[in-house]
This record gives structure tokens, C-alpha cells and sequence, in this order.
């Protein structure tokens, strides 16, 4: 375990970037998200969240795939080149990383996703302990640990310090490079902190929310019921609970007209939209109900069904500070719980 | 709010309407969200406190297709956006059932939030009838408090006055909020050198990420189908793929709704970036008010409306120019 003064993590930060690209949570008109670090950059830790999730790093919402330029009778497609440089990814919490891993389930199984696991293998995440866990969090529910982030380097922040242990290989390599900026200390530094964090998940008020039921063969009974209908109707169909989700993975493939060609580029798809899935036969989600149902039937049942239990979910309560009508995955959770108490 | 309740029941006991379209508490203190209450029962959920800021309008597009008659709970600023869903003949009148309700401002938790208050358990003041000056926030770090005005969200600032302009029948009071000018951000920004202007809404607009919240919620934007939503349309609806784009569909969206947007705020209330996405509209009806004299959307459901009635008096196009 190292650690070094909080007064000196710009000097931390401008070492990690000699080496690679560094993204860290960045405030733009009083909203924080990941960007890439610059000496300009107003670097922001303290904010618990990051509207968006970081996924950006590692699938962003846009990008291009391959180009189509015409010049005459020719036609010549050039591949989008595979991400070569290495780059960190600074501050992501342990809700963030789990969404990660979600991530990898998908793109990484057969076939993978060439584009993305060029991205997982030069990205080295380092993660942040959540030091004042907020009212909107619920990772508990999803068995992570947020006191104890699992990255390639684990860090602690206090108000003096912060605390860094790296866990992996890469982590090592990274810890190497910025090894004249850190002190060695002992881990007992942190463990108060840890202590503390998990008291407070305690007493958050989603933090005993039971999952019991939410599992593949649920599928059928959750499907049917006649919740959905109930809860969908104040959706306004727009796509701020899949964008801000660190989960989400849906995209779409466009073409994008420059003239003399196409690029032909991936973007971020959302369940809520009217033209998700829709195919040359025309949508087989026609109404709001439905699409607002595969959002949570994608999360809580099949995801876990056809990865061994792993909700896709990971409680960081994104959706539920940011939807404008304030519906989310708590609500219809809580809404199937006290319908199974109303039957017995 | 136990009167609006109570009156709620009453009308669907007799038969006036067949449901109520008003807000569900939530669980928290602040996550209220719009709904339909359908039996007397289901009112027991219905809150009116100060987080009803949702602008209930734009449901009863939907409503005007239901059987029977939807009560509709309105906020005096509420009614500007009826109406004018009303003079584009997109809700159908009878077929709602209007109770004013009294406002003395909504909160947005945001701003709560952007005064370092976290962890939020439970909000004290919050409730319409205190109408109280200061907001006491217990949360997991203490007791905090917040300034209900500190609190309000920035529509409120610039209230549009405490009058209901349609209704049915009145249930409580309201309170004129306004405490600033509503184009003083907007001759801010005039005066910026272009280069300024476009270095302020590059940084605005470059957080935006496509949600289309701020449309969806437009009650201006009622069409069947947003042109952006086309799959015939070459600029996807959910990813800017430069910042051209970024920029056009607001733009875009700004100039559709001209003459039309109340000022409601729903789009920057919504808009998850914290992007000022009103101040395009306003621009808008600062020039309209300059140009073709003072106009408010949804006031006057008969009124000419400046863009659509010519006159021989119109000021020429050339005006645009010569102002710089």
C-alpha cells in the first residue's frame, strides 16, 4: 500500500499521462463526467457520481467501424483502426468496474467485439472507494463493496491522502510508473474508512431491497404481469435511464453520409426508443409498455439466465436521480415485492 | 392536499371523470412521479407537495384518447402549456376536468443536491401548505438546511404569476415566486462577441447525449412522429455523430417550437447535462416580444400568434441584420 498528498495527484495525474492517455472525472458547467485529463481540466473526485456512467472508455457512444469513400468507378472501405495506445481510467467506483465486467460478458463472449477488447486490453482502471455513499445507492444489493473497490489499482481518498494498492499485473506496471510520486504506508490506514463505508451502506434506504424472485425462471411470471402496464404509463420514452447506465450495451449501426462515401458507425441504442430492434419486418416491441418491460426484464431476468445468475444491473442509482419522471429499477423491484405480499 | 384528494374521490364517485392524472409519491421524499389514479383506493398514493414540478400537460394527449373524463391536476404555469395544446387542437377539452392547484414554487433536486447536500432520508418544508422559507434536509451526514428559494428551480424564479389561465375549479393557493428577470440571462448572452456565443453553447451542448428528454417532455412537441425519430431522416436521433449535430438537433428543436413554448422550463428541468436548453427558447420570445409586440404562448387560446398571422407592419427579415 502507497500513498501520496492529496496536494500532489496533479503531479500524479501529468505522470500517468506522459506514459498514456488518463480520463478522470472532469466538471463541465457544473456537470461532472469522465474526459480526458488535460492541465485545464477541473479535475473532480469529490463528486460521488459522474452523470454519465464511465463506459465511454471502453464502449463509446459513438464510433465510427469502417469508411466507404467512392472516387469514381472505385470503392474502397478502410477499417476503423483497433485502439493501439495504452490509457488509464482514473476514479471509477466499484459500481462503475462491476458494469465493466457486465460488459465483458457480452463483448468478449464468442464473437467478441474487436473494437472493445482492443479497449479492455490498453485500459487499466483505477477505482475509488466511495468515501460518503449517497441515498440513490444500492450496489450492496449486488453484492459489490464499494468500501473496496476490485480494479487494477484500488485507492482510497482521505482528507489529507490518498491511498493506492495496486491488485493486478497492470496495476503493478502503473504503480511502477508513478512509483517516485508515492510513500509506502500500511493498509490499516484505510480500514477505518472501509469500516465507516459499510455502516453507511447499512443504513441507506435501498440497501435491504431483497432481489428474491428476479432470476430466469422467473421469466414467464414476470413477463405476464399486469404491473407493467401500471408502471410504464408516466415513461416519457426517452433514452436518459440507458445512457447514464453503466450497463446498457445496446447499440445500433448507422451510416453517416460524408459526401463521397459513408462512415459507417455504432451508437448507443436504447430500449425506450421506437425504432429499437426494429428489422425489415417491422418492431416486435410496439408499444411503450413493452419496451419499458425490456429494460427491466433485461437486467433482472435474462442477463442473469444466460450468465450464471450476474444481474446486469449494478446499483448505482443513476436512473433514479436522473429520470425525469422519476420511475426506476427500484420502483418496479419494490412494486413486485409488495405485489407478492398483497397475494399471500 | 387532502382537499385535492378528497374532491379527486368525490369526482369519480360520481361519475365525472374516470380517473385522475395527478403525482404518486414516491420512495423518497422527492421522487414524486406523474400518474393515473383510477379508484379511490389508489389515491392514497397521491401527493401534491413541492417536488410536483412535472408539467402533467402533454399526458392528456394521451388521456384525450381514453374513455371518459380525465381529472387533470395543473400548476398556473401548467395552464399556458394546455392551452396551447388546446389552440393546436392536440387535447381535446372535454375530455378533461381541470382543478388549478396552488403553487408556491417547486424544488429541483438538483439544486438541492449542488449545495453539497447528500444522502438524503427525509425533506422537512417541502409541503405546499407550509409554504416554508427554509427547507430541513435530515440526511446519513446530518442536518442540513436549504433556502426554499435556493432550492426552486429556475422557471420559478422567473414565474409567470400566480393566475390560473383554464380551469374547472381552484383547489388551494398559489404565490407569485418571482424574483428575477426573465431575459436577463439572455441579454447576457447577446452582448458576447460571436466567438463568445458560440464558445458558450459549444461547452453547453457538448455535454448533451442525445436522451431526447428534453423533447419527450416538450409539451410544444407533441408530433406523431419527430423527424429525428425517421429512419428515412440522414441524423440518427440517439447519437450525435459530430458536433454539428449536437448542435442542430437543438437548434432545430428550438426553432419548431417558436412561438409555441410557453416557457414551461421542462426541457432544462429534465435535462439530465443540466444543460440551459430554456435559454433558446426565451431568445426566441424575447425577439418575438421585440418584434410583433408582447406575446405569451397559452394566455390567450384566440389570440393571433405572431409567427403564423401576417400583417403589412411585420418587421422585414432584413431586421436580423442590421441589429448585428
Amino acid at each position: 500500500m502507497y500513498k501520496i498528498a492529496k496536494e500532489n495527484l496533479s503531479a500524479l495525474f501529468r505522470k500517468i499521462a506522459e506514459n498514456q492517455e488518463l480520463y478522470v472525472p472532469v466538471k463541465t458547467g457544473n456537470q461532472v463526467n469522465f474526459g480526458a485529463w488535460s492541465k485545464e481540466a477541473e479535475v473532480d473526485l469529490d463528486t460521488l457520481k459522474t452523470v454519465k456512467s464511465p463506459k465511454d472508455a471502453f464502449f463509446p457512444q459513438s464510433e465510427n467501424l469502417y469508411t466507404c469513400v467512392r472516387d469514381g468507378k472505385k470503392l474502397s472501405v478502410e477499417p476503423e483502426a483497433l485502439k493501439e495506445q495504452d490509457f488509464v481510467v482514473f476514479g471509477m467506483k466499484a459500481c462503475d468496474v462491476r458494469g465493466i465486467e457486465v460488459l465483458d460478458k457480452v463483448f468478449l463472449a464468442d464473437p467478441v467485439d474487436s473494437f472493445y477488447a482492443a479497449r479492455r486490453e490498453h485500459g487499466t482502471i483505477v477505482a475509488m472507494a466511495c468515501k460518503e455513499p449517497e441515498e440513490t445507492c444500492f450496489c450492496n444489493v449486488f453484492g459489490i463493496d464499494c468500501a473496496e473497490p476490485s480494479a487494477d489499482v484500488a485507492v482510497w481518498m482521505t482528507e489529507e491522502e490518498l491511498y493506492w494498492k495496486s491488485l493486478t499485473e497492470r496495476g503493478e506496471t502503473l504503480t511502477g510508473q508513478v512509483k517516485e510520486l508515492l510513500s509506502d504506508t500500511i493498509e490499516e490506514k484505510v480500514e477505518e474508512q472501509k469500516q465507516s463505508i459499510r455502516a453507511i451502506m447499512e443504513k441507506l434506504p435501498n440497501a435491504q431491497m431483497s432481489l428474491e424472485g428476479w432470476n430466469g425462471e422467473a421469466l414467464k411470471e414476470k413477463f405476464d404481469s399486469p404491473l407493467w402496464e401500471e408502471l410504464y404509463k408516466p415513461c416519457l420514452a426517452c433514452g436518459t435511464c440507458t445512457f447514464v447506465c453503466p450497463t446498457c450495451q445496446c447499440y445500433d449501426i448507422k451510416d453517416y453520409d460524408t459526401g463521397h462515401g459513408i462512415k459507417r458507425y455504432r451508437c448507443w441504442d436504447s430500449c425506450m426508443y421506437s425504432d429499437f430492434t426494429m428489422m425489415a419486418h417491422g418492431n416486435n416491441r410496439t408499444s411503450q409498455m413493452q419496451r419499458f418491460r425490456q429494460r427491466f426484464m433485461h437486467k433482472l431476468v435474462y442477463f442473469p439466465a444466460n450468465n450464471d445468475g450476474m444481474y446486469s444491473c449494478v446499483g448505482c442509482g443513476r436512473c433514479v436521480e436522473k429520470c425525469p419522471s422519476s420511475l426506476n429499477i427500484v420502483k418496479v423491484i419494490k412494486a413486485f415485492e409488495k405485489q407478492g405480499g398483497d397475494k399471500s | 392536499m387532502q382537499e385535492i384528494v378528497n374532491r379527486a374521490k368525490e369526482l369519480l364517485a360520481d361519475g365525472t371523470v374516470a380517473r385522475v392524472l395527478g403525482w404518486k409519491a414516491g420512495e423518497m421524499s422527492y421522487d414524486v412521479q406523474p400518474s393515473y389514479f383510477e379508484t379511490a383506493q389508489s389515491l392514497d398514493e397521491f401527493v401534491y407537495n413541492g417536488f410536483c414540478g412535472a408539467n402533467l400537460s402533454k399526458y392528456m394527449i394521451e388521456a384525450s384518447k381514453m374513455e371518459g373524463k380525465t381529472l387533470i391536476c395543473l400548476k398556473p404555469c401548467d395552464t399556458y402549456s394546455f392551452n396551447q395544446l388546446l389552440k393546436e387542437h392536440r387535447i381535446d377539452r372535454e375530455k378533461a376536468y381541470i382543478i388549478g392547484v396552488g403553487c408556491k414554487g417547486k424544488l429541483d433536486i438538483e439544486k438541492i443536491r449542488a449545495q453539497g447536500i447528500k444522502g438524503i432520508r427525509s425533506i422537512e418544508g417541502a409541503e405546499l401548505t407550509d409554504a416554508a422559507d427554509t427547507l430541513t434536509i435530515q440526511t446519513i451526514y446530518g442536518e442540513k438546511t436549504c433556502a426554499y428559494s435556493d432550492g426552486m428551480l429556475e422557471r420559478c424564479h422567473v414565474c409567470k404569476g400566480k393566475e390560473h389561465q383554464i380551469y374547472d375549479e381552484l383547489i388551494g393557493e398559489s404565490k407569485d415566486t418571482k424574483d428575477g428577470d426573465r431575459f436577463a440571462e439572455v441579454e447576457r448572452i447577446e452582448k458576447m462577441s460571436p466567438e463568445e456565443k458560440f464558445a458558450f453553447f459549444q461547452k453547453e451542448l457538448s455535454k448533451c447525449i442525445r436522451c431526447n428528454a428534453c423533447r419527450n417532455v416538450c409539451p410544444a412537441c407533441s408530433c406523431r412522429k419527430c423527424v429525428f425519430d425517421s429512419t428515412k431522416f440522414d441524423s440518427s436521433q440517439k447519437a450525435n455523430a459530430d458536433s454539428f449535430e449536437e448542435k442542430m438537433f437543438h437548434i432545430i428543436r428550438a426553432f419548431h417550437v417558436a412561438g409555441r413554448c410557453t416557457d414551461c422550463g421542462e426541457c432544462s428541468r429534465v435535462c439530465p447535462q443540466g444543460i440551459p436548453l430554456h435559454l433558446f427558447n426565451r431568445k426566441f420570445i424575447k425577439d418575438i416580444n421585440e418584434f410583433y409586440g408582447e406575446y405569451q404562448a397559452g394566455e390567450d387560446i384566440e389570440a393571433d400568434v405572431p409567427l403564423t398571422s401576417f400583417t403589412f407592419d411585420d418587421v422585414e427579415p432584413g431586421i436580423v441584420k442590421e441589429r448585428g
